[in-house]
């Protein structure tokens, strides 16, 4: 871990057009960023900032039309074929016909690890995130944050080396949600993995991260890092400290300078 | 399982009673239209020479089946590996899915000879475009974010059909096959109208029709609709082993 000091992830200039003629929409627009390994960096915005789109470059689903992202030290392409990214998205995406064991076991049937490892590291997932009862269950059969807690413990079965979170709980009734974030803090103690965490929840941001990047939308920049130094382990206690609203403050101040949403 | 079906067959019932009742109460001739028990009766007074020519012209329905189906599916498989390609055949195939190809059975008696051969051949017409376009569809219908897991997971060509496109597809390829076993009971029947031998069903109905036995050839259509039945019903079931986890199989 000593050797490598530099940044796990490295954004520089990093643009992104869509379309063309009047069609043409500027989605990023110069984001740089530096993530060091074992962060947790949330992006917030406003809807249409092109912060997924950012997510989408770093994951390799999208290629950037200007600047250059390193992954690793290699292009997102190399990071993808490497398997060093765990992905969540809004939505489970879960195969419907698998159960969830199956579900959970999926990355690791595609990455050819051999079949025996594949139950006990499922079984030890599912424990995490406190799902084994149901492993034997289809996807159907479960509320949408259990479905949620299912995808993201496909996305960790493999150990990842980053986990690239895209408003995964966005979807979610807000009391849902915020007993989640409890979950994943607890689930990501026990990895090592870097997370770039995709939301719109202020407070959500606030109480992951280590890092929030708070962008303005159209053309999508990153306007201001708050730095979170709230105590780790963080707890539904932490929720109530006077320091928790400081930086809720500090993050929607950051949101309101831009002009874009200014007044709002 | 039994109370889905209880209602089904309170109607089914009620219907049969019905029929009875109104051949009974205006005295219809049974030229006309033969009362259920007198149809019964007379299966059962002929009951092997009709479970042979009922079993004769399963054999040509499930052969088609099992071509047109197995052909389609194949078919689809192909033409989802280039979704371009797929976008200029699948206008056609849907169209050609609207031509009456039991139209073409006396041809293919042309083509296939008299025996069976020419059944199994409109039989397998008829099955393999549904197949194909509804298996196609299938293929081709799953998620862009299904696709960009597999993607993140730097997942294979071979990985991304087993693992996804083809697990996805099996509804799709499953109405086919039901809405094909119907269309094999059709084809492989009424192609016999149009000649075959003297022990099927179609050749039989319409031999017994023409000299006023419609007591005989209402007998076979009870056998035709038995075996529709159950052909149509043993696909259902295999579908539920198959696709424990889809929509169609859950209860409760």
């Amino acid at each position: 871990m000593a050797v490598n000091r530099g940044p796990i992830i490295s954004a520089q200039g990093v643009g992104k057009v869509f379309g063309a003629g009047s069609q043409r929409t500027q989605a990023l627009d110069e984001v740089s960023l530096d993530i060091q390994s074992g962060e947790f960096i949330s992006i917030i915005g406003p809807s249409g900032c092109g912060k997924s789109t950012l997510l989408r470059i770093v994951g390799d689903l999208v290629e950037p039309s200007t600047g250059t992202v390193t992954v690793k030290g290699k292009t997102p392409h190399k990071a993808r074929l490497d398997r060093d990214y765990g992905i969540v998205f809004q939505t489970p995406v879960l195969y419907e016909w698998r159960t969830v064991r199956r579900n959970v076991e999926l990355p690791l049937d595609v990455m050819g690890v051999p079949r025996a490892e594949w139950g006990p590291r499922a079984e030890t997932m599912l424990q995490m995130v406190g799902l084994k009862t149901f492993a034997e269950h289809y996807p159907w059969q479960l509320s949408g944050g259990m479905q949620q807690r299912v995808a993201i413990a496909r996305a960790l079965v493999f150990n990842p080396s980053i986990l690239l979170m895209d408003e995964p709980f966005g979807a979610l009734d807000e009391m849902t949600r915020e007993r989640l974030n409890t979950e994943l803090m607890n689930i990501w103690i026990h990895t090592s993995a870097t997370v770039l965490f995709v939301t719109h929840s202020i407070p959500e941001a606030v109480f992951l991260s280590s890092r929030v990047m708070v962008m303005s939308p159209r053309p999508g920049r990153i306007d201001r890092v708050v730095t979170i130094d709230l105590p780790r382990p963080r707890t539904a206690q932490t929720r109530a400290t006077p320091r928790f609203f400081e930086l809720i403050t500090q993050v929607r101040e950051g949101l309101r300078e831009d002009p874009a949403v200014g007044g709002a | 399982m039994m109370r889905q079906y209880l209602p089904a067959a309170i109607v089914f019932t009620a219907a049969i009673a019905a029929w009875e009742g109104f051949v009974a109460v205006f005295h219809i001739p049974f030229y006309l239209l033969p009362s259920p028990r007198v149809i019964v009766q007379m299966f059962l007074s002929n009951t092997p020479v009709l479970v042979e020519i009922g079993l004769y012209t399963f054999r040509e329905a499930l052969a088609g089946f099992a071509l047109g189906c197995g052909a389609g599916v194949l078919a689809a498989m192909l033409a989802s590996r280039s979704p371009g390609a797929a976008a200029v055949i699948l206008p056609y195939a849907v169209a050609s899915s609207s031509v009456p190809i039991i139209a073409l059975a006396p041809l293919a008696i042309v083509w296939f000879g008299i025996a069976q051969g020419s059944k199994i051949a409109v039989v397998t017409m008829m099955t393999f475009f549904p197949t194909f376009i509804s298996t196609l569809r299938g293929l081709l219908s799953v998620s862009p974010q299904s696709l960009e897991l597999m993607r993140s997971y730097a997942a294979g060509e071979w990985q991304l059909f087993t693992r996804l496109r083809l697990p996805a597809s099996l509804p799709y390829m499953f109405n086919a096959f039901k809405v094909s076993t119907n269309l094999a009971m059709i084809g492989a029947v009424v192609s016999e109208y149009f000649g075959g031998p003297q022990k099927s069903l179609g050749v039989y109905i319409i031999s017994n029709n023409a000299i006023f036995k419609t007591r005989e050839a209402w007998s076979a259509i009870l056998v035709a609709c038995a075996l529709g039945l159950g052909f149509y019903f043993t696909v259902v079931i295999v579908e539920r082993l198959v696709m424990p986890w889809h929509v169609s199989t859950r209860e409760g």
